[in-house]
């Protein structure tokens, strides 16, 4: 039971136009009505992708991708039955097996949100869109990238992944409800690797976007010093295993809140399970006043930033902890009715190959007060830990890794170490931030797995943070 | 596919067309009680060209024009990386066991009971787990054809079981679990429910465990959590040839200890990883890859081994894009020490069962750390209870290189590696005191 980041992004393929019109819209509708289920819904995706890759100098691969799918979900009873397919043709049959899969299940009272059906079309909110950005001009970009990478004295390789791609999703259910959403997705994550007498390193850099491919322009600088950073490393010591204070740069201590509470209140861990429920009871104090933290894909302009989630619930902003305290947590229609909290609009699918799940969207730690000065001034021994390689949890015990890392002595950054890990229990750690910062930002390189659903794309940032005893790997 | 792959011949050089069709049926079990049954049908179909001496590639899930398809892998192909290979000739496969007409034939019904009497036996044992199971049939059909006449298919069945429980008590949570897989079904639940009760048991009591170097078992679940991810990344003859892969010079060498083997084997009957041909046509093969202690061979797919000068392995897979070299099952050697006997010889020292985290330093380099998630302690020679808030750190090669002991005893993990426990005498442990 353990997720992770992962630091490049989906191939989702595609195909324009077969699901368009209102011959569509009423096969559609016809499939969903007159059956005795409790509830059914029809997912259908079409989507094309984009993906470039390259190791070195080569330009290993160049493709595109065309996808047409979809699926049937079905609850009898409380059991669900659950139908993926490539041929979107004979939906009828379709709702049918997914019907007579849940009535297997099904042996006690469905409870599922109630929800206004909605019907509406969503467009992607387009800056610069990648599609229209010819393949030449992408390659001329990322050529440019992996140039200043391996002109860079001691690098020995590079690694390159750039994907894009356009999702047009038709939802509809038997409540009445009929969304179309157009989404957009960008991704590009580079690496530099530097050797020297049998010793390798990396240092990466990763970035994503919605819908505007300036995101990914203008890295040149970036690039530059990610790949010095690499060569830096060569020479780094390793840190001495051991407790620490450490402070964490606003990229990792995202990655941190993902891993060390975001996970932990997704619902569908705690629906089934009353001890959890025992644990996560809303009002427990998780942390200081000063900490507050949020999801939402309502939270405009992220990657994972949406009008309606995968069961046509609206968006909204959440917060998980308000003050220190748990104040509610992320959920589908099922956990929300189960728990009797409302539905935040929380439930993802990564393709129509999966049914919905709890998932975070953009998740972040509200800013305080401190300047990065006043985080570390008074730190006698410490560790900074900045950027990302991944994270992990199981709930209680999680781990995240710096990609670059310094000693902190007397209040000042000191000598460079090797990447470190660091581990904690979600139930101590969060008391254990003891200062906040002034400077929120919001990584948008980062995707997030959980069951088979993997890579989702999630925004997460926070300012600043300093987190006393925190355990860290090392020689 | 005929189709796309004479229009493709009408403007490329060479062309391939590989078509994967499957059928996966899962049934799961969530909180105890069974919660959904899926069924899921899809069919993938890429072109690969060779056109102006270049590469390029397409991929289509579900409909699309044969036309459509041709084109997009057109568009690409003059950003393509050039080719230095051709699309094999047609070929002779060896019979490889990997279907079993029963697979397929096991009613829903009997999956479900299958899943009642697991939850149940480890329920037995401890009434208060909370258990999600998965029971999955499956079917996949694999079809290639290129320009060059070559053509191969085959139908593989699968069948997989997987458990994982969780136990609270007082905000303390115990996280155990296992798997097994095969082409034939696997109709009994009881070695999931032995070895399941066997990791409640070692770690009924919580124990402390002091911060310093000490010795440490890594069981077959442990070696896969913390040692395989650097070892396949090495071994990848795509990172040999970048000269990022630290064996990248050590071909011939006696890098690793001596009675420590490992070998690449697509040929095994009835594992799930095992197939006639990779997926653009090479014949599967055993590679053998460290032979006591000896570096002998990477492993490659076509292209990388054009490059490199060298053959292909038979490791072209694919992983939703272009085939790359990428292992199919891998074998660790037994030993002749008995995980008893290595717990015996040990008055200090921790039982790795999982460990999470490990994936995410530097792989590259052989490194290796994170939070064990499931592990034991040892004092005098016994296991006296489960450590928590502990942290490994290590390298693979330095591990690797001298190891205490290998163990009489081998199990498949995850359907891709065969292996038996790892003993080394030293490895640094971080923990939280108190």
């Amino acid at each position: 039971l353990s997720y992770f980041i992962l630091l490049s992004a989906a191939i989702t393929g595609y195909n324009t136009q077969i699901l368009e019109g209102k011959k569509m819209r009423d096969k559609i509708a016809n499939s969903l009505k007159g059956h005795s289920a409790d509830y059914v819904e029809i997912r259908l995706e079409e989507s094309k992708a984009t993906r470039i890759i390259y190791r070195g100098n080569r330009l290993e691969e160049i493709g595109k991708t065309s996808s047409l799918g979809g699926n049937v979900r079905a609850l009898v009873k409380g059991g669900w039955g659950f139908v993926s397919f490539n041929d979107v043709n004979k939906l009828r049959d379709k709702v049918e097996l997914a019907i007579n899969q849940a009535r297997i299940v099904g042996k006690e009272a469905s409870k599922f949100s109630q929800l206004e059906p909605v019907t509406d079309t969503v467009t992607a909110e387009i800056e610069k869109n990648p599609m229209t950005v010819p393949l030449a001009s992408k390659k001329g970009l990322l050529d440019e990238y992996n140039d200043i990478i391996l002109s860079t004295a001691k690098i020995q390789t590079s690694n390159i992944g750039y994907n894009d791609s356009q999702r047009k999703v038709t939802f509809a259910n038997s409540e009445g409800s009929y969304i179309e959403q157009t989404k957009l997705d960008i991704s590009l994550r580079l690496a530099a690797i530097a050797s020297e007498d049998g010793q390798v390193q990396q240092s990466g850099l990763s970035l994503g976007s919605q819908g505007d491919f300036s995101t990914v322009e203008g890295l040149q600088e970036q690039v530059k010093q990610m790949a010095q950073r690499a060569v830096g490393l060569l020479s780094a010591p390793q840190a001495k295993g051991g407790e620490y204070i450490v402070v964490l740069d606003p990229v990792l201590a995202g990655v941190f809140v993902h891993e060390a509470f975001g996970h932990l209140s997704e619902a569908d861990h705690v629906y089934e399970n009353k001890q959890l429920q025992d644990i996560m009871i809303l009002g427990r104090r998780f942390g200081d006043k000063h900490l507050n933290i949020v999801d939402g894909a309502a939270v405009p302009g992220l990657r994972g930033s949406y009008k309606y989630d995968d069961e046509g619930v609206p968006a909204s902003k959440t917060y998980l902890i308000r003050e220190g305290m748990l104040e509610s947590r992320l959920h589908s229609r099922e956990t929300a009715a189960k728990m009797r909290e409302k539905p935040t609009g929380n439930a993802r699918a990564i393709s129509y190959l999966f049914p919905p799940i709890v998932r975070m969207t953009n998740t972040y730690i509200e800013p305080g007060a401190l300047t990065f000065e006043d985080i570390i001034s008074d730190i006698k021994e410490g560790i900074y830990a900045k950027d990302w390689y991944g994270g992990t949890t199981s709930l209680e015990m999680f781990t995240f890794s710096a990609a670059e890392a310094y000693m902190i002595r007397n209040g000042r950054i000191a000598e460079l170490l090797r990447p470190v890990v660091l581990s904690g229990n979600v139930f101590v750690t969060l008391d254990n931030v003891e200062a906040i910062g002034d400077d929120l930002q919001m990584n948008q390189g980062g995707g997030c797995g959980k069951r088979e659903q993997s890579p989702l794309p999630v925004s997460n940032g926070s300012p600043h943070i300093r987190i006393r005893r925190c355990l860290v790997g090392g020689s | 596919v005929e189709d796309i792959l004479s229009k493709a011949k009408k403007v490329a050089e060479q062309a391939e067309v590989f078509q994967v069709c499957s059928k996966v049926t899962p049934v799961h079990f969530e909180a105890n009680l069974l919660k959904q049954i899926q069924s899921k049908e899809s069919v993938r179909t890429a072109l690969r060209l060779i056109k102006g001496g270049k590469v390029g590639f397409a991929q289509a899930t579900g409909f699309i024009e044969p036309g459509m398809l041709v084109e997009m892998a057109v568009e690409t192909c003059k950003f393509g990386m050039p080719a230095k290979f051709n699309f094999p000739n047609p070929k002779v496969y060896s019979k490889i066991d990997i279907f079993d007409l029963q697979t397929d034939a096991v009613a829903i019904d009997d999956m479900v009971e299958l899943g009642e009497q697991l939850i149940a036996k480890i329920r037995q044992h401890t009434s208060e787990i909370l258990c999600e199971a998965s029971i999955t049939k499956g079917i996949t059909s694999v079809r290639i054809i290129n320009s060059e006449g070559g053509e191969a298919s085959y139908d593989k069945s699968f069948f997989s079981l997987s458990f994982e429980g969780v136990l609270i008590k007082d905000g303390d949570m115990l996280f155990v679990g296992d798997s097994d897989s095969s082409c034939h079904p696997v109709l009994d639940s009881r070695p999931i429910a032995e070895e399941v009760v066997k990791q409640l048991e070692l770690a009924r009591m919580n124990v402390s465990i002091s911060t310093k170097p000490m010795p440490v078992v890594f069981t077959p679940h442990g070696v896969v959590s913390s040692l395989i991810a650097p070892l396949v990344s090495a071994f990848s003859g795509k990172l040999v040839f970048d000269g990022a892969s630290p064996l990248k010079d050590k071909l011939g060498e006696q890098f690793f200890d001596k009675s420590f083997s490992l070998w690449d084997d697509s040929t095994l009957p009835y594992q799930v990883a095992s197939y006639p041909c990779d997926d653009e046509g090479v014949p599967g093969q055993r590679t053998p890859l460290i032979d006591n202690g000896v570096v002998s061979h990477f492993f490659y797919d076509l292209q990388t081994a054009a490059l490199a000068n060298t053959q292909s392995t038979g490791n072209g897979i694919r992983h939703g894009g272009l085939p790359t070299p990428s292992p199919s099952s891998l074998v660790i050697a037994k030993g002749d020490t008995s995980f008893g006997d290595m717990v015996r010889d040990i008055t200090e020292g921790l039982v790795v069962e999982v460990l999470i985290g490990a994936e995410q330093g530097n792989i590259l380099n052989g490194d290796f750390g994170g939070n064990v998630l499931l592990g034991y302690k040892i004092e005098n020679g016994e296991i006296t209870g489960r450590v928590k808030d502990t942290m490994i750190a290590g390298n693979v090669y330095q591990v690797l290189r001298k190891l205490e002991a290998i163990g009489n005893d081998a199990r498949w993990i995850e359907g891709f590696l065969l292996t038996p426990c790892l003993y080394c005498s030293s490895l640094s442990v971080a923990s939280k005191a108190g």
